[in-house]
């Protein structure tokens, strides 16, 4: 809503204060002003002047030649290449010496060989946009549709003095989106009044009745509780005045003629939307509303044609729909210039039907939205009137008697119940009785007031104000926000934090990034081919892809089920920028539903996924490179498991996942159960991304948090009093025999006197036979009750060894 | 005799001065105090001496051999330091080259925003609650009264997965799902933070993904002034002591009074500038008591429970505390933009 200063003026007094200061304290009162346009845009020295002749330019076909009187003792030649230049206009002139937008200073100059002082004006010239000039006016220069004294500041006359603020309304104040409106926010704000707008109507004899009957069909009455149809006869069409035509192009409308401009500048100071037919052209003289057929047809202002549904709402002549209720009117009763005979329709349309016909059909008009927002019923009959005398005044028609009308809307007040105690508990002041009424009065709300608090009759105008909350919000936002005490509130104490899980997260968090992660977030949205990269985590029966219903695109049209897929082009683009070295981690949702539309909620399944690719380690000067391997982002997810507490429960083995490579991935489980991967990303999968090395893993992190919120607490263990005992052993077994495999037979035929195994060694190739490896391990004895003898460790060891002989076929391996 | 041990002295004193090296320092040991050195074999002559010379004698000789040793060993000293100093310095590094590296990730901005909120709400009382990001229709506008065909439906625009699913558009659903699952109906002091989604193309300051974090407090007598008190006291922790807030009337379906809250602009201290767009203001939140409505859907009964509930953007926190111009930094990911987030 575009609200011009001068115009708001007419209606209540802010001659005391600058537009600035208007929409501060509109603002501050909850209607937000976004932007004051200066419709001034650098224009000085433009005057009225008079075309007292208008020739051809002796050397130029495009250009004339004209005398104009610009008020001043002699006339003097302009040179203007306009088309619709005319002898006997009256136009702005800019003089020699006048400055235009653009810091375009008019100076004498020669065009062609003629001697031009000064330039006629076009309104694009003066700084208006094209989107609001008339069209007659679009490629020539601007005529006053009047007779004005040359030599009048045309600055003046034509408002360029005035500023227009830009409201950003909620979606609570639809009564701002009128002059009117706003008029009596600021009136309660400065607590002044209201000037009335004069809506009286000098009527002819004749009936409006008489010409035509207004129905509304059963079916349709909810849609349509008023329709009113107000008849003026022997109009004549003509550009409206240039006060008019001004107030429009402010508001951001362009002047069209005297009664479509009429019903648009009371459209503005109402925000009553009216519709003017041309009569002779309605077709009939019956208006009947009611819903449309299936299919049926109508061919907008626009030129459009439009196919409607049971769902919407059309006025019709009896027989074919003349207008889309409250949306736009038809082009075949439009009013054109030989208009002389004109219905004018004022109507509540409710604002569902509305909303829905300008959704369906996607037009958006000045009244689809005030309808959809809510019109004060109490001004649809007012706004008929105002119009009416307006298009007599400007139009020289006769109103006839009426309107001819259906009504069965209520324009009755809602009273609502308020208590001086209800105020001050909710907001936490202190305010007495006259203050309220105080507020009461400037929000020119009656009330009756009793011990028991308040009646306050709400006017039409203010739709929003439905409950004691919203009454509550009208006192405070009068009294002023600002004037509200400061208190904490005095709540029953509650602990606060962290649960366990989120702490347990965040030590998660911080364990990645000190070894040397770093935190990445990416979209959940995602496209099924990219998504179908990788393996997912989550669990239980749901496993397909939700998608979005009308997705803007491919690209974001599912629910990923694997975080990996985005990491993979976080690095991807990094590596399009010439950085290679990459370590990433992220902890998202992932999403599986039943179907692809699914009828119940997907499961969340909260996942957590690395990349690794480049150097791990890198010490220039010292010549040190290591780059990122399996084993160092194993380590650093081990690390993790080891924060978690979960260390003796989560397992690895060898294993095949989607996207990953085949001999070098470990499928992770969780007591048991399969809870995710660690591996090099498949180098098929690497080529189609233009990546090389990148080593990834993702799991199920709600079941490791869930695990690690269950871990048994860290307990002190006694520091062993006795020495440790390490013998090495280096082992021969087949080459598929794994670590893993091996460590688990060592601990199988140990005693307890077996406290540590790791592995220090693997060997392949030369001095071995073909298919054959080695692994040396240290293995650490201990007693706990004493130290160990030689003999001991000895008998202990070579039964260890001779056990795994018969077990895996492992053989010492000798040099 | 003792004239001969006072000579004595005086070379072996002048001797071990002389000494540049230990071994010197050892010849002179032996020369002097050795088994055949000249002071044992004055010792040795004593016996030609009277009984009254005897002990005088063999003082005095103790006394030199005690000089003599004293001050060797304090000249073995020096000289060891020195050669221990010369080889150090035979050692010595370029402490001037970098230290090894050690590898450091960090935590992403948004999360470091997020956590820090956390905290200090944490700090008031307040738990952190989470939510799914698929909602339903009902959680996510109708619980929050937002009924279908409400007109404050079209600020948002939805990613609808069917007619009734669709991701979360704001993470208020989780106020309400709190209430209804607190059976005892007893007071809750939550902030929810999370993920939500909006049907917008991506630029500079629009994401079709961002992040919010929301806070609710119910209880039995919860006011207006309690909004701002605790508002004022996350403003003043979290951006600074000398920031004030500022609460303009808003609307929000979910809340009546409603207000935008705005905090004292840093940059220019309240004076206006580019930052707040000349106003000395920034909008940061938004806020309100509770409507009715909502606490009822949340099985609390309006007459004798109220609440205030505010939101924020996170990014938006984000942008401003960091100085970050386009809200697509935070999802591209690149390293040269995680990696300034390196501290506290
Ligand atoms: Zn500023």
């Amino acid at each position: 809503m575009l609200v011009s200063y001068e115009w708001l003026k007419q209606y209540v007094d802010i001659e005391d204060l600058s537009a600035e200061e208007v929409a501060e304290k509109l603002t501050r009162s909850g209607v937000e002003v976004d932007f004051i346009h200066d419709m001034n845009k650098g224009v000085t020295g433009v005057v009225v002047g008079h075309i007292l002749t208008c020739e051809q330019h002796p050397d130029a076909d495009k250009l004339s030649l004209c005398t104009v009187d610009i008020g001043e003792e002699e006339t003097v030649q302009i040179v203007c290449g306009a088309n619709n230049v005319a002898e006997g206009q009256y136009v702005p002139v800019a003089k020699v010496g006048a400055v235009l937008p653009g810091n375009f200073k008019i100076k004498k100059s020669k065009l062609r060989g003629e001697t031009s002082h000064g330039m006629i004006c076009s309104l694009k010239e003066l700084g208006f946009e094209a989107k609001v000039t008339p069209k007659e006016f679009a490629d020539g220069i601007y005529v006053f549709p009047s007779v004005i004294e040359p030599g009048s500041d045309a600055i003046e006359y034509m408002r360029l003095y005035d500023k227009v603020m830009e409201l950003d309304l909620t979606p609570n104040r639809a009564d701002c989106l009128s002059m009117l409106g706003v008029a009596y926010e600021m009136a309660a704000i400065l607590g002044r009044d209201v000037n009335l707008i004069d809506e009286s109507v000098v009527r002819g004899e004749e009936q409006a009745s008489d010409y035509v009957s207004v129905n509304v069909k059963d079916d349709a009455t909810d849609a349509c509780p008023y329709y009113g149809a107000t008849m003026i006869q022997n109009v004549k069409i003509a550009p409206s005045p240039t006060w008019l035509q001004t107030y429009l192009m402010a508001s951001g409308v362009r002047p069209v003629n005297n009664v479509v401009d009429v019903t648009n500048f009371v459209l503005i100071e109402y925000g009553q939307p009216l519709h003017a037919f041309d009569f002779n052209r309605f077709g009939s003289n019956e208006v009947l509303v009611r819903k449309a057929g299936e299919g049926e047809t109508i061919v907008t202002l626009d030129g459009e044609t439009r196919t409607l549904s049971t769902d919407h709402l059309v006025i019709t002549n009896g027989q074919q729909p003349v207008a889309l209720a409250g949306v736009m009117g038809g082009a075949d009763s439009e009013v054109q210039d030989d208009t002389t005979s004109i219905l004018l329709e004022a109507a509540y349309f409710d604002a569902p039907t509305v909303r829905r016909a300008s959704r369906d059909l996607g037009i958006r008009s000045d009244s689809s939205v005030r309808f959809e927002k809510g019109v004060d019923p109490k001004r649809v009959p007012a706004a008929a009137d105002r119009a009416a005398r307006l298009i007599a005044e400007l139009a020289g028609g006769t109103v006839l008697q009426g309107p001819v009308a259906y009504d069965e809307l209520n324009v009755e007040p809602k009273p609502l119940d308020i208590s001086l105690q209800a105020i001050n508990r909710s907001l936490g002041t202190d305010l007495d009785e006259d203050t309220v009424e105080a507020i009461f009065k400037n929000l020119q709300f009656a009330f009756k007031g009793d011990e028991n608090g308040w009646t306050v009759y709400i006017p039409t105008r203010r739709q929003d104000i439905m409950i004691e909350a919203d009454i509550i919000e009208e006192v405070a936002r009068l009294y002023g926000y600002d004037q509200i005490p400061t208190t904490l509130p005095d709540v029953s104490s509650t602990t606060g934090g962290l649960s366990v899980a989120q702490s347990v997260k965040r030590a998660a968090k911080q364990y990645l990034e000190t070894v040397g992660v770093a935190e990445a977030v990416t979209y959940s949205l995602t496209s099924p081919a990219v998504d179908d990269t990788f393996d997912t985590v989550a669990k239980g029966e749901n496993e397909a892809r939700a998608q979005v219903a009308m997705p803007m695109s491919e690209d974001r049209s599912t629910l990923r089920t694997t975080v990996l897929p985005h990491l993979l082009e976080a690095v991807r683009y990094n590596r399009n920028r010439q950085l290679h070295n990459v370590a990433l981690y992220e902890m998202s949702s992932v999403f599986t539903g039943e179907s692809a539309s699914p009828s119940k909620q997907p499961t969340e399944t909260r996942s957590l996924a690395g990349v690794f690719t480049g150097l791990w380690h890198e010490n220039s000067w010292q010549r040190e490179k290591k780059p990122v391997d399996f084993f160092v982002v194993k380590g650093i997810f081990e690390g993790m498991i080891q924060e978690m507490g979960l260390t003796e429960r989560v397992t690895y083995t060898a294993g095949r996942h989607k996207g990953m490579h085949p001999g070098r991935t470990a499928t992770v489980y969780l007591d048991g159960e399969n809870i995710g991967y660690i591996g090099q990303v498949h180098p098929q999968v690497e080529k189609e991304w233009g990546l090389k090395q990148v080593y990834a893993f993702e799991c199920n992190l709600s079941l490791l948090i869930d695990a690690a919120s269950n871990s048994e607490p860290v307990r002190y263990i006694p520091i062993p009093r006795y020495p440790a005992i390490q013998r090495d052993v280096a082992l021969v077994v087949d080459e598929n025999t794994t670590a893993l495999e091996l460590k688990e037979a060592i601990y199988a035929r140990s005693s307890n006197l077996l406290k540590d195994v790791s592995l220090f060694d693997v060997y392949e190739g030369e001095n071995l036979a073909e298919g054959k490896k080695s692994l040396a391990f240290s293995l650490v004895y201990r007693d706990p009750e004493k130290t160990l003898t030689d003999d001991e460790v000895k008998q202990e060891h070579e039964q260890i060894i001779a056990g795994l002989e018969t077990d895996l076929g492992a053989t010492l391996r000798t040099e | 005799m003792l004239d001969r041990l006072g000579e004595l002295k005086n070379e072996a004193l002048a001797k071990v001065n002389d000494a540049s090296t230990v071994k010197d320092l050892k010849d002179v040991r032996v020369s002097y105090l050795g088994k055949k050195g000249p002071i044992t074999e004055v010792l040795r002559g004593m016996g030609q001496l009277s009984e009254e010379e005897r002990p005088k004698v063999g003082q005095k000789a103790n006394e030199v051999r005690e000089e003599i040793t004293t001050k060797l060993e304090e000249k073995e000293q020096h000289l060891e330091a020195v050669a221990l100093e010369e080889k150090l310095q035979a050692e010595s590094i370029d402490v001037t080259l970098p230290g090894r590296p050690v590898p450091r990730g960090n935590r992403h901005p948004l999360s470091s925003v997020i956590e820090t909120v956390e905290d200090v709400f944490s700090g008031m009382g307040f738990s952190v609650a989470e939510g799914p990001e698929v909602e339903t229709d009902y959680y996510n506008f109708e619980a929050l009264n937002l009924p279908k065909e409400h007109p404050a439906r079209d600020m948002q625009d939805t990613f609808f997965l069917t007619k009734e699913l669709l991701l979360r558009t704001q993470t208020s659903p989780v106020q309400v799902r709190t209430m209804q699952n607190n059976e005892a109906k007893e007071p809750i002091k939550i902030v929810c933070p999370g993920k939500v989604y909006r049907r917008d193309e991506d630029d500079a300051t629009h994401s079709h993904q961002f992040m919010q974090i929301e806070g609710l407090v119910v209880d039995r007598n919860i006011r207006m002034s309690d909004l701002k008190g605790v508002l004022e006291t996350f403003v003043k922790s979290y951006f600074g002591p000398d920031r004030n807030i500022r609460l303009r009337p808003s609307f929000f379906p979910f809340t009546e009074p409603s207000a935008e809250v705005d905090i004292s602009c840093a940059m220019c201290g309240g004076d206006g500038c580019r930052t707040c767009k000349h106003t000395g203001w920034i909008e940061v939140l938004g806020a309100g008591i509770v409507h009715p409505n909502v606490l009822e859907m949340g099985g609390y009964d309006p007459n004798e429970f109220s609440g205030f509930a505010f939101g924020m953007g996170v990014e938006r926190l984000a942008m401003l505390k960091y100085g970050i111009d386009d809200i697509r930094h935070f999802y591209t990911n690149d390293v040269r933009f995680l990696n300034q987030f390196d501290r506290a």
